[in-house]
């Protein structure tokens, strides 16, 4: 292989008329020439970023608060949402959010609600329930108090779904699995293959019943579906096997040769480092393995990642413009991380302003400090690159 | 630089040798076609360049293949992924990735290529196939031609010497082809790339080969030669080469180009005479029996099976001001179209004109956003099913979708049942269609051509007025193209009425009355066959070319008119 960019260059040459090695010589299209993909910040940073958006959201229920988190995150989106199939995601993930709090007040109107409330909104007309469905009530009084109980608490797993859906929407998750470490590939190009399998399934079935219909068969009801799922799944199984073939004459799976103590080294590694990080978890879960189990757990993990690394060396393959982990993704993922800390920091510090009180009912405040600290999470929208000025961009 | 020794593929289960004695070399540099009917192995001779035949495939490879001096039975696949660039017939199973940039650098993301080799071969590769103003794009959004030179840009990355391809352009429309086409020749001309390839669509493909390769039947010996020679003896050629053989032109011209400077004589021949249409003349509700009522009635439903769906009165396809979208796409717009009984229709267009879609809308399957459509006068989204199957049948780009059994005879009785018809009724049309196949059958293990047929036959069963076909000469060779015309031909004559969707010129020419053309949408012409193909550069057949201005449009014409 090692003579390979040599004989690639001086083909070039070859082709673009033989002057000089001159790179972008548009050959058959006048194409202009974009630089740069879109949205080339790291897809790692607005995960954290997101991450970080969503741990502050689990630590509060004081509505403005959240409010505020989703304002933030909804303002990123606005601004460095990319034109990708996943950035139109966005949208169902909000309304996703919305049912979540809807669904969530059902429930507290139905079922009522633990919170002994005094302002009864509505009395719905109670169902008798026998004496073995003790402690369950369906209907009866709705106050004031439960439904804010339900709406802080639905508005809080909101908030979480959306800020997942940013990331979502900022970076596909595709693209995440790109950064697995070389020895953890061939897994992320597995993850990759199904989620593009995802929409083939839909658009088979979506044909299959419309084959149905063309037999003069009802193309609805689950029998229906029944009697495409074979052939749906033999034409699946059909394409897994085409893609298979096209992968593996495309060079998948070419490993390099490793000397057989490094092998067996990198097998020790990581199978003692997951041993080490199960008995860690289980040490620092249980009360009495409070002295060994952070230790263990951090050994475990350290043994287990050296042993990824060390097996990355079978690898031979290289990355096609990665995504860097530059000034830019740090001041993301940072702005994240810091909302979070913060966040938990004023949890800490001050847990009454982050969980307003409904007994008595009062209207939330918003505090000073968190709030300050959420608004820390605008940053991306100023830092990360705009990718609707993509163009315009430096080359690298 | 290809060197097959001596070579046999036995698969596991079968008795005889899917190929055998394959003994011919493919020197650096050529583009060598590989030709030869269904079935005969050619797939199985390009696989054994690539390896996965037998390292993936399994069975048995006796004999030597070389490949650059490796030889493939002690190289993996995946060890000579270097070295040979291969594309299957479907160009969606072969992407892993899925945008454009992402799948050019996949192959060498594998070989391990250094990042500033890979942006600069993905930036070449770009402009070399024009895709750099689709680079961003999810894969799955492009057009079949833009996917194809996708395909094959992302195996030409890695720089491979030699490139194996399996019909590249029989998917594709007449214009998308040749972009193909030309970015083939321009490999082999400028980078000195080996091509092996095999194509049914011979007219589009034979004139670019330095050498072509025969496989006659199976189970033969290929032959290698010049495509001239070669093309003198093959039992699938194109009409050019048809229209040589009946001129008694040697050497046999492959390109229009040639047969255009020796058709003088032939011209002086058929003047006078007139291209008379061998299609038989429009035979007015002939299939139509007693018309029991123009509308569907509670009545009729419930006697449903005793008779077969009466027309009625009216056209057996009508549309007016037809528009469709699909999915924020205005896929139609404005389209009028009415078809009467007995006559044959083809629409041509580009990838993604709208063929489809129209052809969709007449079964019920979309619903119009505006204007109308009625199929045998009733409106085909709002009738049932069972109900519209009497009326109108469709034969899906992919036959398979329509059949769900595992034996011919189970699925032969399940078309009965729903479309109400005899006992035995879809099994006679089978015996009619598709001679020698016997009840056991699975549709899994029939050719391309048997099992459109039997496609066929299942939609038949229902005795439709109006039977729509989506490209029915995918893959299949020109046996099967003629077997295919006779049925049609038939049906025709007892008075249905026929609308296919088609890329393939030469079939249009054999079979339509009239051709629609869509573009975007639009019905850009309508009107005969030959003036329509005539006027039109890439939907005129070979022999029209040749014998333009006249208006020729098949061999068998020019036979008839000759003899």
């Amino acid at each position: 292989m090692t003579d390979a960019p040599g004989r690639g260059r001086s083909r070039h040459r070859a082709a673009t008329g033989g002057r000089g090695g001159t790179r972008h010589t548009p050959v058959n299209a006048p194409a202009r020439p974009r630089p740069r993909r879109v949205a080339t910040l790291h897809a790692g940073a607005w995960w954290l970023w997101a991450l970080g958006l969503g741990t502050a959201a689990t630590r509060t229920t004081n509505p403005l608060l959240l409010a505020l988190l989703i304002a933030t995150s909804a303002y990123v989106v606005a601004a460095r949402r990319p034109d990708t199939p996943s950035a139109r995601s966005y949208t169902a993930f909000v309304k996703l959010a919305l049912a979540v709090i809807v669904i969530r007040l059902l429930f507290a109107v139905v079922l009522g609600s633990p919170v002994p409330g005094t302002h009864v909104v509505v009395t719905l007309p109670e169902v008798p329930l026998p004496d073995w469905a003790q402690g369950i009530r369906l209907g009866g009084r709705v106050t004031a108090e439960g439904l804010l109980v339900a709406l802080y608490d639905g508005l809080r797993l909101a908030t979480l779904l959306i800020c997942v859906g940013a990331a979502n929407a900022l970076a596909n998750p595709a693209r995440l699995l790109k950064s697995l470490p070389g020895a953890l590939y061939e897994m992320g190009v597995a993850v990759v293959v199904a989620l593009t399998f995802a929409p083939n399934l839909i658009a088979d079935v979506q044909r299959l019943r419309a084959a149905r219909r063309l037999r003069g068969r009802p193309d609805k009801g689950v029998r229906g579906l029944l009697q495409v799922a074979l052939p749906v799944l033999e034409g699946a199984l059909e394409r897994s096997v085409a893609l298979a073939a096209a992968m593996d004459a495309r060079g998948y799976g070419r490993s390099a040769d490793v000397p057989a103590p490094v092998r067996r080294t990198t097998t020790a590694l990581t199978l003692g480092g997951l041993l080490g990080v199960c008995a860690g978890t289980y040490g620092v879960l249980t009360a009495e393995g409070g002295t060994y189990g952070l230790p263990v757990l951090f050994a475990g993990l350290a043994a287990a990642l050296a042993g990824l690394r060390l097996g990355g060396r079978r690898s031979l393959r290289t990355r096609y413009r990665p995504d860097r982990w530059d000034v830019r993704a740090r001041l993301v993922a940072g702005s994240g991380v810091a909302v979070a800390a913060l966040t938990v920091l004023a949890s800490v510090r001050d847990p009454e302003a982050l969980h307003p009180g409904v007994l008595p009912l009062v209207a939330p405040t918003l505090p000073l400090w968190p709030a300050a600290a959420v608004l820390l999470g605008l940053l991306p929208a100023f830092v990360a690159p705009d990718p609707a000025l993509d163009p315009k961009e430096p080359s690298s | 630089m290809i060197r097959f020794e001596n070579v046999s593929v036995t698969y596991d289960g079968a008795a005889e040798p899917t190929v055998q004695g394959v003994d011919f070399e493919v020197p650096e540099g050529e583009l060598v076609l590989l030709v030869g009917p269904s079935g005969v192995g050619k797939s199985t001779v390009l696989g054994a360049v690539s390896g996965l035949v037998p390292h993936f495939t399994g069975g048995t490879l006796r004999g030597r293949v070389t490949v650059a001096g490796r030889d493939t039975r002690t190289h993996k696949p995946r060890e000579l992924a270097d070295l040979v660039g291969t594309v299957g017939q479907d160009p969606l199973s072969h992407f892993v990735t899925d945008t454009v940039e992402d799948e050019l650098a996949y192959g060498m993301e594998s070989l391990g290529l250094a990042p500033d080799v890979m942006r600069r071969r993905v930036e070449e590769t770009l402009d070399l196939l024009g895709l750099a103003d689709l680079r961003d794009r999810p894969i799955a959004t492009l057009s079949g031609g833009q996917q194809q030179r996708v395909a094959i840009g992302s195996v030409l990355t890695p720089h491979p010497r030699v490139l194996v391809l399996d019909e590249p352009t029989s998917a594709l429309d007449p214009a998308a082809a040749e972009e193909v086409l030309a970015v083939l020749q321009r490999l082999v001309h400028d980078l000195g790339t080996t091509v092996l390839m095999a194509e049914h669509r011979l007219e589009r493909v034979v004139q670019y080969a330095d050498q072509v390769a025969l496989l006659a039947s199976p189970g033969s010996a290929p032959v290698l030669g010049a495509p001239a020679e070669i093309m003198a003896v093959s039992p699938v050629y194109p009409p050019v080469v048809d229209l040589g053989r009946l001129a008694g032109w040697s050497p046999l011209p492959l390109t229009v180009r040639d047969a255009r400077r020796r058709a003088g004589g032939l011209g002086d021949r058929l003047t006078g005479r007139d291209a008379t249409r061998d299609t038989p003349a429009l035979a007015p509700a002939a299939l139509a029996p007693a018309p029991a009522g123009p509308a569907p009635s509670a009545w009729s439903r419930r006697l449903r099976g005793k008779a077969p769906a009466a027309p009625g009165p009216a056209h057996p396809a009508e549309v007016r001001a037809l528009a469709v979208r699909r999915a924020r796409v205005q896929a139609l717009r404005h389209i009028d179209l009415a078809v009467a009984p007995g006559e044959t229709v083809a629409l041509m267009g580009r990838n993604g004109a709208g063929k489809s879609t129209l052809l969709s809308a007449l079964v019920g399957l979309l619903e119009p956003s505006s204007g109308s459509v009625r199929v045998g006068g009733v409106v085909p989204h709002r009738t049932a099913s069972p109900e519209l199957v009497r009326r109108v049948g469709l034969v899906p780009q992919e036959p398979r979708d329509l059949l769900y059994s595992d034996t011919v005879a189970a699925e032969c009785e399940a078309a009965d049942r729903d479309a109400g018809a005899a006992p035995g009724s879809c099994r006679a049309l089978v015996t009619e269609l598709l001679p020698g196949v016997t009840d056991d059958t699975h549709p899994r293990d029939l050719s391309e051509g048997q099992r459109l047929a039997l496609a066929l036959a299942v939609v038949l069963t229902a005795r439709p007025p109006l039977l729509l076909l989506d490209e029915p000469t995918r893959g299949l060779d020109y046996a099967a193209k003629v077997r295919l015309v006779a049925v049609l031909r038939g049906l025709a004559a007892e008075g249905h009425a026929i609308v296919l969707a088609t890329h393939d010129v030469e079939l249009a020419a054999e079979l339509a009355h009239r051709v629609v053309l869509l573009a975007d949408g639009e019905v850009i012409a309508d009107g005969p066959t030959a003036d329509v193909v005539v006027a039109s550069p890439s939907f005129a057949p070979q022999v029209t070319k040749i014998l333009a201005p006249r208006k020729w449009l098949t061999v068998a014409q020019v036979r008839e008119a000759l003899s």
